[in-house]
């Protein structure tokens, strides 16, 4: 199975919401774009764009847009988790995403209400939650998850921590030596 | 945001009733690619999308860069909006040509002179000839226009000789209104057209056979059927709505069915009638453009522009909405069904689900707009008394300014010239003339844009002249009385205005009647002292609330005349740097004008003010005459200052 995290750079996100139609078709029955829009019920999606208004760095006094996808951080001590009364939600090793047991849950939405960044919704039916699961099946199948593959500017992308960590490491020694160069 | 628009907004919001503002926010955040310009769903190999960023895709399936994709959108949006143009100046052809014939119910024609001048401008015999065969031979001519294969629209022959040879040497000469449609919609196939700047051009081609042909047709035609406009005063606004009357409000852009409402309305069998429904008369009233087209000649009071389309019905009292076609939204549909208001289709082109037809024709004009106005009486009594919000807030206005008008206002009715306006402009009274106009969108504060760049410019003395939706949100602001002169002009323009009795800001009709502006700058230039081209005059151009296909015509034939002009929203090119320069700087060196892409109406006018007095200093013209001293802040700086605290 594929291992990573889910990295997402808001400075490539056009906001086109790919991402969003290539989750819920993940999650369709069909996962075909054309027969999924006349499934019943019909799919959902796990990610959701969100854009916001944020003051430009240089100060000077107008706002720049800011969009970027957003889902489950799948954190390591999950408040989600720690809040769910029936164990419907559960992570069961340090990297395993945060995943759902439909059946569990009972739609109190505590973990709505306790999630920092406001990605697990209700449900079409209103009766459970509803959350990215980082497309456990897609990554057993060795594959990357939908909303990766989707994003046409790589805006969102799947790796390990130490190959980010390695990227950045690298990305800092160019930075200085050409600084020095100038 | 006017207080009529703010009040209905909060009864919407309150009924749980959406409207365009609220479906906005819902499709936030919108696709950058779409914004950029760069999707391409011209064949099924695609869709393609190039990546910005550089990492993802650089070119579609056929290998079309950012640039070509970016261009061949645009000039489709150039395509649409001509044809809407145009489409509209057939009908009011067909109209004039069936008139001509005597087979329609409820139209003469009016505009008498402007026939005769049109007959010899078209070089159709006038003498010892019935008016009926004048007018016949005009339509037939005008008709050609649109289906002509080769030589020139006659009425790019208006434009000054410089003018004339610019577009000849590109090319740019439209050959016939439709065949330059046809031919962007074959340039855009795939594998065809790969230049974006040869894109372009063609784009230009046509853009000028929907300004300088089908539009010039529609105003020209509309003016013979149903007169030429003069100066008439009238009311604006939601307020407009009456609550002991009965209130039919027709929305959209022809003349020709909205112009015999007017007579129906005032029909004394139907107002009586009205009076046995338990109302104490007919009230009508109009939004976008066929609104401007009965304001212009009948008086009759704007109830508002495009995005107070769902407001209007959101009052209750709207007993019938009728239809034609361009800038209806499908919206009104389920929006009727919250309230007792009929909205009525007329258009066999333009048909909403759920919403009743009666078909209009104008073989039969007259009978069917009784028809419809009697369906509005008998919607009266259906009104829900527990729905009804009508606002107070309404208006006064002047309208009905025309390049014919601008002889006669400036010159006195004795010796009708331009000489009074040429010599405001060479003294340094008037710093130039500018035209604005365009849609709303509700991507920026409702009509601030449009109010606020005219105030900054009158402010600077420009004279400012509007059309289409920008002139109903300056009349919502008080700025198309003469007594806004007093208030906001500066004093240059404020001379001119007390002097001839005008407004600071002069209604020049709908949005087809842009070719107005375009006839009354060459006027201008024949008139003398102001160089030899438009695109010499201290004029410019600005859409600061755009938002319609048509509006990407627009902004592309005046460019074309050498109008600069200045967009509040860039035309979605952005994806294509090359593209962009070539609009934003290249297209100067071809016709000697630009478009500049600005958001900020201060910073527009500032963009504006700057390009005037450019041209003034080209000119030579004399410095204006209460103009600060160099090195003293000017009045716009003030104004800048005013807002960052």
């Amino acid at each position: 199975m594929k291992k990573g995290i889910i990295e997402i750079n808001p400075e490539r996100c056009l906001a086109c919401k790919s991402c969003e139609i290539a989750c819920a078709v993940a999650h369709s029955g069909t996962k075909n774009l054309e027969l999924s829009i006349k499934e019943i019920p019909l799919p959902e999606k796990r990610v959701q764009v969100e854009q916001a208004d944020v003051m430009s760095k240089s100060g000077q006094g107008f706002f720049l847009k800011m969009a970027a996808p957003l889902q489950c951080r799948h954190c390591e001590d999950a408040p989600c988790v720690k809040i769910c009364p029936t164990k419907a939600l559960t992570k069961t090793h340090q990297e395993e995403p945060v995943l759902l047991d439909n059946k569990l849950c009972i739609g109190c939405k505590w973990c709505i209400l306790v999630c920092p960044f406001g990605v697990i919704k209700m449900d079409r039916t209103g009766g459970a939650i509803i959350k990215c699961d980082l497309c456990i099946e897609r990554l057993k199948q060795n594959e990357l998850p939908a909303c990766v593959v989707s994003c046409p500017t790589k805006a969102i992308k799947f790796r390990t921590l130490e190959e980010t960590a390695k990227e950045k490491r690298k990305k800092f020694l160019v930075d200085i030596a050409s600084e020095k160069n100038t | 945001m006017d207080k009529a628009t703010q009040e209905m907004k909060k009864v919407a919001e309150k009924k749980g009733i959406e409207t365009a503002w609220d479906r906005y926010e819902k499709m936030i955040p919108q696709c950058g690619f779409g914004e950029l310009g760069i999707c391409c769903r011209n064949c099924v190999m695609g869709p393609c999308r190039i990546d910005p960023f550089g990492e993802g895709a650089k070119e579609g399936i056929c290998g079309a860069t950012a640039d070509i994709i970016a261009a061949r959108n645009l000039v489709r949006m150039i395509a649409a909006g001509a044809a809407s143009h145009s489409d509209h100046g057939r009908d009011v052809a067909h109209t004039l040509l069936a008139t001509s014939e005597g087979k329609t119910k409820g139209y003469s024609i009016k505009g008498k002179q402007k026939l005769y001048d049109l007959a010899n401008e078209l070089n159709v015999k006038t003498e010892n000839r019935k008016i009926e065969e004048i007018a016949h031979d005009v339509a037939e001519k005008c008709f050609a226009e649109f289906g002509q294969q080769h030589g020139e629209l006659q009425f790019t022959h208006r434009a000054p000789v410089k003018r004339q040879e610019i577009w000849r040497k590109n090319k740019f000469t439209p050959r016939g209104i439709d065949r330059e449609i046809v031919e962007i919609m074959h340039r855009t196939h795939i594998g065809v057209d790969n230049d974006h700047e040869n894109l372009i051009k063609q784009g230009i081609r046509a853009s000028l056979g929907d300004g300088w042909g089908g539009s010039m047709i529609a105003t020209d035609l509309s003016d013979v059927i149903f007169g030429i406009p003069e100066p008439i005063r009238s009311i604006s606004n939601l307020g407009v709505l009456k609550e002991d009357e009965v209130n039919l409000v027709v929305h959209g852009h022809e003349p020709t069915l909205s112009d015999v409402i007017v007579s129906a309305a005032t029909d004394k069998e139907l107002i009586e009638l009205a009076k046995q429904y338990g109302a104490k008369g007919i009230n009508l009233a109009g939004i976008c453009c066929t609104a401007n087209e009965i304001l212009m000649r009948h008086g009759i009071p704007l109830a508002g522009n495009f995005l107070q389309q769902e407001l209007a019905v959101i009052t209750g009292v709207v007993d019938l909405m009728l239809v034609d076609v361009q800038c209806v939204m499908p919206a009104l549909s389920k929006l009727q069904s919250c309230f007792h208001t009929k909205v009525i289709s007329t258009s066999p082109k333009a048909k909403f689900p759920g919403v009743e037809h009666v078909e209009f024709s104008e073989e039969e004009a007259l009978p069917i707009a009784k028809k419809i106005v009697r369906m509005a009486i008998e919607n009266y009594k259906n009104r829900k008394k527990e729905l009804v919000n009508i606002p107070k807030e309404k208006m006064e206005l002047v309208a009905g300014f025309t390049s014919e008008y601008v002889f006669k206002m400036l010159g006195g009715k004795y010796r009708s010239t331009y000489r009074p306006l040429n010599d405001a402009i060479i003294a340094g009274r008037i710093r130039g003339v500018v035209g604005i106009v365009g849609c709303n969108n509700p991507k920026i504060k409702y009509d601030w844009a449009h109010i606020t760049l005219a105030k900054e410019l009158i402010k600077n003395d420009v004279l400012v002249v509007v059309t289409g939706c920008s002139a109903m949100a300056d009349a919502k602001a008080g700025l198309l009385v003469p007594e806004a002169a007093k208030e906001y002009a500066g004093k240059g323009l404020q001379e001119i205005c007390e002097a001839v009795g005008c407004p600071p800001v002069l209604h020049m009709g709908s949005c087809v009647d842009i070719s107005r502006i375009l006839t009354t700058l060459c006027n201008v230039v024949s008139e003398g002292g102001l160089g030899e081209d438009i695109s010499d005059l201290p004029v410019a151009a600005a859409a600061p609330e755009w938002m319609s296909e048509k509006a990407v015509s627009i902004g592309f034939y005046a460019v074309a005349s050498g109008i600069y002009t200045v967009l509040g929203i860039p035309f979605p090119i952005l994806g294509g740097k090359e593209i962009t320069e070539f609009v934003t700087k290249g297209l100067e060196n071809i016709v000697g004008a630009n478009f500049a892409f600005e958001s900020d109406p201060i910073k527009a006018a500032e963009l504006i003010i700057k390009h005037l007095n450019k041209k003034r200093e080209a000119l030579k013209l004399k410095p204006m005459m209460y103009e600060p001293p160099v090195g003293a802040a000017s009045p716009v700086e003030n104004k800048n200052e005013k807002r960052n605290n």
